[in-house]
């Protein structure tokens, strides 16, 4: 009993040691930041390792969950008479939630372990110790530009998604399943608004963002330097990612569609 | 070709393919276009008796045409009559005795006001209030009437 509730305790206690040292990292990170601004080359280059090279999934990806939502709206819709609707229905879910959370979902998979994979092993290697020892911050050289690729290109990512997933629900609603064109674009345009949907999507997409970024250098930088120290830290991304993600999806869907 | 290159290239993919999306979503997919086109409006209000499930926004119909919105919705605190304000597209003009009456579009669709113009020489202006209004049909008192009528026929007989 009694140990149980020491472990109870020392759990409770490294939970909260975590989030303090999260904490740390992030206000050491804030101020490193602008720099990642100045070097423009080592911020493209992690934009094309995060964004470009997650293209193809998360183009994939829209466009299935585009078709999916089409066909299953399409099934509800026909029987009030309204399948013209499926066009609102696909367009409203992917602006509101799915485009911003499955494009970031897939995101933490894809490039936030990626990230702690690779920062993790940076860690391993002593790589960031020798850029210390050659007194190169790699807070502003590994840690500043990555951030920032992150909080750019996933909103891009969430907009491709989304955009693409219209065009997959258009492809089965109206192609395939014969639903009026001209009622399905004119009512999609009726019903969603820029601002409401739309930009509060984008908005989503880049809280999201933070979390991952954050999260995905956060675990890179505290791996423990061993091969199974670093897969653990990509696990931990990933998970605690992905959590996040749905959580604070919850929350602002709350807050903004209430 | 360069590492350097071959980088800038895939960012450039990236770029290109957010901006066709963003011009898709404005252009095809929401009221982009309408939110930019801000045409000058005049405001007119109406007291209904119960305005059923009209919002903010709703459009108002003429003919079908949609030629305004409802801007606000409250009550007057006197006379317990709900009252509407829409703001007019300017390039229509309504007769003085025109009446507002709020519809549904099909029979589970959302409601909005139809305007019926009326045969007066004389133009509505900016904040006057339109005078003859129908309430919206609610489909419950409709049930009830119906049933209230159906049992007296059935005690006559």
């Amino acid at each position: 009993m009694l140990r149980f509730v020491q472990w109870l305790g020392h759990h409770s206690l490294s939970r909260i040691r975590a989030a303090g040292r999260l904490g740390l990292f992030l206000f050491s990170l804030l101020p490193a930041l602008p720099y990642a601004l100045w070097r423009v080359a080592l911020l493209l280059k992690q934009v094309y390792n995060t964004g470009t090279l997650s293209l193809p999934i998360i183009m994939t990806a829209g466009l299935f969950v585009g078709m999916v939502l089409g066909l299953q709206g399409y099934n509800v819709l026909v029987d009030y008479n309204s399948e013209e609707a499926v066009g609102t229905m696909t367009a409203l879910s992917l602006f509101r939630e799915l485009g911003p959370v499955v494009a970031a979902l897939l995101f933490v998979g894809r490039a936030g372990s990626a990230l702690t994979a690779e920062i993790g092993l940076m860690r391993s290697t002593e790589q960031l110790s020798a850029l210390e020892m050659m007194a190169v911050d790699p807070l502003k050289f590994i840690f500043a530009p990555r951030f920032l690729a992150v909080v750019i290109v996933l909103p891009m990512l969430a907009l491709i998604f989304s955009a693409l997933g219209v065009l997959g629900g258009y492809l089965v609603a109206v192609g395939w399943l014969g639903v009026d064109e001209g009622a399905f674009w004119s009512q999609m345009i009726s019903h969603v608004d820029w601002y409401d949907d739309v930009i509060n999507g984008v908005i989503k997409s880049v809280v999201f963002a933070l979390l991952v970024a954050l999260l995905s250098l956060f675990h890179g930088a505290e791996a423990v330097p061993t091969s199974e120290g670093v897969s653990n830290a990509t696990t931990r991304t990933v998970v605690q990612g992905s959590l996040g993600i749905l959580a604070l999806d919850f929350i602002l869907t709350a807050l903004m569609f209430n | 070709m360069g590492k350097q290159t071959k980088i800038e290239i895939g960012v450039g993919i990236l770029v290109v393919l957010t901006v066709a999306a963003l011009f898709m979503i404005a252009l095809r997919a929401s009221n982009f276009t309408a939110t930019f086109q801000d045409r000058p409006t005049y405001t007119l209000r109406a007291y209904f008796d119960n305005i059923g499930g009209l919002k903010v926004r709703a459009p108002v119909k003429l003919s079908g045409v949609v030629i305004g919105r409802v801007s606000t919705i409250g009550i007057d605190p006197e006379t317990y009559q709900a009252w509407v304000t829409m703001k007019i597209d300017q390039a229509y003009r309504l007769p003085l005795d025109t009446s507002a009456s709020i519809l549904t579009s099909g029979l589970l669709g959302d409601q909005y006001i139809g305007l019926e113009p009326g045969g007066d020489e004389e133009y509505l202006a900016d904040g006057d209030e339109i005078e003859i209004t129908q309430s919206a049909l609610v489909l419950e008192d409709l049930i009830g009437q119906f049933l209230v009528k159906m049992s007296d026929q059935g005690g006559e007989q």
